[in-house]
């Protein structure tokens, strides 16, 4: 860590040089370089810093893996034919004793001596490594340096470099994609070898406890999805029941009705809803909605489980009302001003406008956003986790305990587990299930608009 | 004309007609009325969900705490090593003293339960401070326990049956003693603010997940900022327009609308069980929230760069300067306010996130403050959904209590973006 920062004061003196020389060339009359002082300092720093670094991370890289082929090749016959993770436990146990740790085995002297040649060979390493680096760099830099001229055009290399740093940082966002498909489905894939695809898709039982025991009460897990797929529909559609008229009216209002300050007043309140975290819907629902369900329906006879489908719905729906009227508004407003004034011309009620004009006209935006809300009511997480249900439940009443696709993801995950059980990689199944359908309903938003959209004027 | 003299007798004054206008006209405001009552609706949904928080949460900034006069005996401490005294039985003592009709083994036991555990560390503080207290007496305000400190807040019904209470009557006697010779006092929490999480709702605080969060924003900020800016500028100023920059953008767009937890999976799956990197550190939990708040930055900076006019740029070409200098001298400059407005949303939002962070194990009893982003740590949301599953009713106040600070940080970040916008945004 400290090398490293060595190294890059290196690069920024290395800057400062270059840059005092460029302009030590001229006189003090800058105008007659080539390229800006600057360019010429980033020019050095660059072919100084880049070959040093280079070397450097490639030492640190490959030179644990030099260490241990060495230190394994020192190990007493038995050890070095024991079986890979055998091995493996030694190796990072002699590492925690080197580095002044306590190892997980008791102290051999095999382990001492693998021990002491670690913190042997990882000093070599470094100081080697260092050296080597550090010479590189001061040597390219002397030979850029020497070419640092009132012609040289320093400009352009440095700039392509920048260009290339931009290229990288650009795909990490397109990586970011390829490893959330490729990590989630090659675990999703693992799942599949144990359960069967079509079990899980179409299966209707869903309890993914693995028994200890092999004779133990329903030691087989089910990994039938279909409870969880009804849940999660069924308490989106509650959302959407709330949100949709909700959301799609408030947006009429503000976007018809409503006077600039109202406009101007309402909107923030919107956007405060929409800037609440999730965990606070959840707590909210929790706390004061499922209670207050719970006893209302005992006062007219009716028996609400005290995580009902119904409080997780109505709060999801009261979280993305904001969603809602923020993107109808969005469709509304793009719809022109000349078929507002035209019908209202024509003696059309504003009522009449709205719902026979302005409505069909924003139609597929409106569409769009209620796809990209359902989009969000099946992927929210929280608000289900600490409001609905946690056992499978295939029905289609409200007022009972359901469970959902994000709820089980939460609760097959949190906690320690070993990596390769069909539990914990069910988990993986789901999130590809879901990244799918997410990804899925937004590409349909998108091309709704696209398609059917007017274009106007 | 001969016809002058009679009512008009147009159709759109006939019986029939006028009945239908007066429907149309019911029914546009009926459906002004439903519209109008959508918006009011959803502003009643505001206003009970912070009123239920802030009801049920302001009291978890108060604590109460107790005078207790005790004595630092030397039969309890010893004067040359006064770090390793018995400061339960000081405390005890001093409970005796002050009630000294207590004398049955059980009854001392919960009559030493009114005080906090943190109590008797509070007396060794005192003496550690002071060390010449050895050997004399000091009256000194302890923190009472929780079950005290809610019959003190009023949230234990006095006339239920006892056995449904938390706290029996023999202790509500001794609170009301006290309280009736002024040895009670709600006073302002600061544990809340500054500790750890403990196990005792008057011991927690939100002190520890607070620091957590920053470590995970800071290292977000650093990872998710320059990346995002850098992947943008390179889209919108170099990229050239091919059919897969397309690609990329409705990808990037498409990654916006990912649902947060398949995050955490990814997180989970790279950061955790590829690159092993310490579970429950803030900087995986910080690397999980820059993959997702990365689009929101890349989104926000074309569109800051894209709303620059083109004259600058072409100006800037004209008196010579490079490509690159055109984005560094001027477009950056010029676009970074409203990328910075986004850029502080985007944070506001990775702050209030918690499913993914459930998922990389960041929801670990964290009882130590964090001091980097490699400790162990939790962070506020996630403290707000621990404490929530917490059957104990003190914490019900802590986690209200904890959702207003979590508003109260997220209410300055965006106002502070609203202020830069206004502030430094340049309408053209």
């Amino acid at each position: 860590m400290i090398l490293t920062l060595v190294l890059v004061c290196l690069a920024v003196a290395v800057f400062l040089a270059g840059r005092r020389k460029a302009v030590s060339l001229t006189g003090g009359r800058t105008s007659v370089l080539h390229s800006r002082p600057v360019y010429h300092g980033f020019y050095v720093a660059l072919a100084c810093g880049l070959p040093a670094m280079s070397l450097w991370f490639l030492v640190l890289l490959a030179g644990d893996w030099m260490i241990d082929r060495t230190v394994v090749a020192a190990l007493p016959g038995e050890l070095r034919e024991a079986s890979g993770p055998v091995l493996q436990r030694f190796l990072n146990d002699a590492e925690t004793l080197a580095g002044g740790g306590v190892p997980t085995i008791g102290i051999t002297p095999e382990l001492e001596a693998a021990a002491a040649s670690f913190s042997h060979l990882t000093l070599l390493k470094h100081w080697i490594g260092f050296g080597a680096a550090l010479g590189l760099g001061l040597i390219a830099a002397g030979l850029a340096m020497r070419r640092i001229d009132i012609s040289r055009r320093t400009r352009q290399p440095v700039e392509r470099v920048l260009l290339v740093v931009l290229l990288a940082l650009a795909a990490i966002s397109v990586l970011t994609t390829a490893g959330i498909v490729f990590s989630v489905l090659f675990e999703a894939i693992r799942f599949f070898d144990e359960v069967p695809f079509l079990d899980f898709l179409f299966g209707v039982k869903w309890s993914p406890q693995i028994a200890l025991r092999e004779d133990q009460v329903g030691s087989s897990g089910a990994f039938g999805a279909v409870p969880l797929f009804t849940g999660t529909l069924l308490i989106t559609l509650i959302a959407m029941l709330v949100a949709g008229p909700v959301g799609l009216l408030s947006a009429v209002y503000l976007t018809e009705y409503a006077d600039p300050r109202l406009r101007a007043t309402a909107k923030p309140i919107l956007e405060i809803l929409a800037g609440i975290p999730t965990v606070v819907y959840g707590f909210f629902a929790a706390l004061v909605v499922a209670p207050a369900l719970r006893e209302a329906g005992a006062g007219i006879g009716l028996d609400v489980a005290s995580e009902s489908a119904l409080a997780a719905g109505l709060v999801m729906g009261m979280m993305i009302i904001p969603f809602v009227s923020s993107l109808t508004d969005d469709a509304l407003a793009a719809v022109p001003a000349d078929l507002r004034d035209a019908s209202l011309g024509l003696g059309a009620t504003q009522q009449e406008t709205v719902t026979r004009v302005i409505i069909p006209a924003a139609l597929p935006g409106i569409v769009a956003g209620f796809l990209l809300a359902v989009s969000r009511a099946i992927g929210e997480t929280m608000i289900v986790v600490m409001a609905a249900g946690l056992a499978a439940n295939l029905t289609a009443n409200p007022l009972e305990a359901v469970t959902t696709v994000t709820v089980q993801i939460v609760t097959l995950l949190v906690g320690d587990q070993e990596f390769d059980s069909a539990k914990t990689l069910a988990a993986f199944a789901l999130g590809l299930t879901l990244f799918l359908v997410t990804l899925g309903l937004n590409i349909v938003a998108l091309r709704m608009v696209q398609k059917y959209q007017e274009q106007y004027d | 004309m001969t016809d002058t003299a009679r009512p008009m007798t147009s159709v759109h004054l006939s019986d029939s007609s006028r009945g239908r206008l007066r429907r149309r006209y019911a029914r546009e405001r009926n459906f002004k009325i439903v519209s109008v009552s959508a918006l009011v609706l959803t502003a009643v949904f505001l206003v009970i969900l912070l009123g239920s928080v802030v009801l049920n949460g302001w009291s978890g900034f108060l604590t109460t705490k107790l005078r207790l006069e005790v004595t630092y005996s030397a039969e309890h401490v010893d004067v040359d090593n006064p770090a390793n005294g018995n400061f339960r039985m000081i405390v005890l003592d001093g409970l005796r003293e002050r009630f000294p009709d207590v004398t049955e083994r059980r009854a001392l036991r919960a009559l030493l339960g009114i005080v906090s555990n943190q109590g008797a560390w509070d007396v060794r503080d005192a003496l550690l401070d002071n060390p010449s207290l050895a050997g004399t007496s000091r009256e000194l305000w302890l923190p009472a326990a929780t079950e005290v400190d809610m019959l003190n807040k009023g949230y234990v019904d006095r006339s239920a049956p006892e056995e449904l209470r938390l706290i029996d009557d023999r202790t509500i006697a001794w609170v009301d003693a006290l309280e009736q010779d002024g040895d009670l006092a709600t006073v302002f929490n600061w544990t809340f603010l500054a500790s750890g999480d403990s196990r005792e709702p008057e011991l927690a605080g939100v002190g520890g997940a607070v620091l957590g969060s920053f470590w995970i924003l800071l290292v977000t900020f650093v990872v998710s900022f320059p990346t995002g800016v850098g992947a943008a500028v390179f889209l919108e100023e170099f990229a050239p327009k091919r059919r897969w920059v397309d690609i990329i953008e409705v990808n990037i767009n498409n990654l916006a609308a990912v649902p947060s937890i398949v995050f955490g999976l990814l997180g989970l799956a790279v950061f955790l069980n590829v690159m092993h990197l310490p579970r429950s550190a803030p900087v995986v939990g910080g690397l999980t929230l820059a993959l997702m708040t990365l689009p929101t930055i890349i989104i926000t900076t074309r569109a800051a760069l894209k709303g620059i006019p083109p004259s600058i740029r072409d100006a800037a070409l004209a008196v010579g300067a490079s490509e690159v200098q055109v984005v560094s001298h001027f477009l950056l400059p010029l676009a970074m306010p409203r990328i910075l407005t986004g850029a502080i949303i985007g944070m506001a939002r990775a702050l209030g996130e918690s499913a993914p962070l459930l998922m990389v194990g960041m929801v670990a009893f964290v009882v130590d403050l964090p001091s980097g982003p490699t400790d162990p740590a939790t962070a506020l949301p996630v403290q707000v959904f621990l404490w929530a599953d917490s059957p104990e009713r003190g914490f019900v106040e802590k986690t209200s209590a904890a959702i207003m600070v979590l508003l109260v940080f997220l209410i300055a970040m965006n106002g502070l973006a609203v202020y830069l916008r206004q502030r430094f945004e340049i309408r053209w």
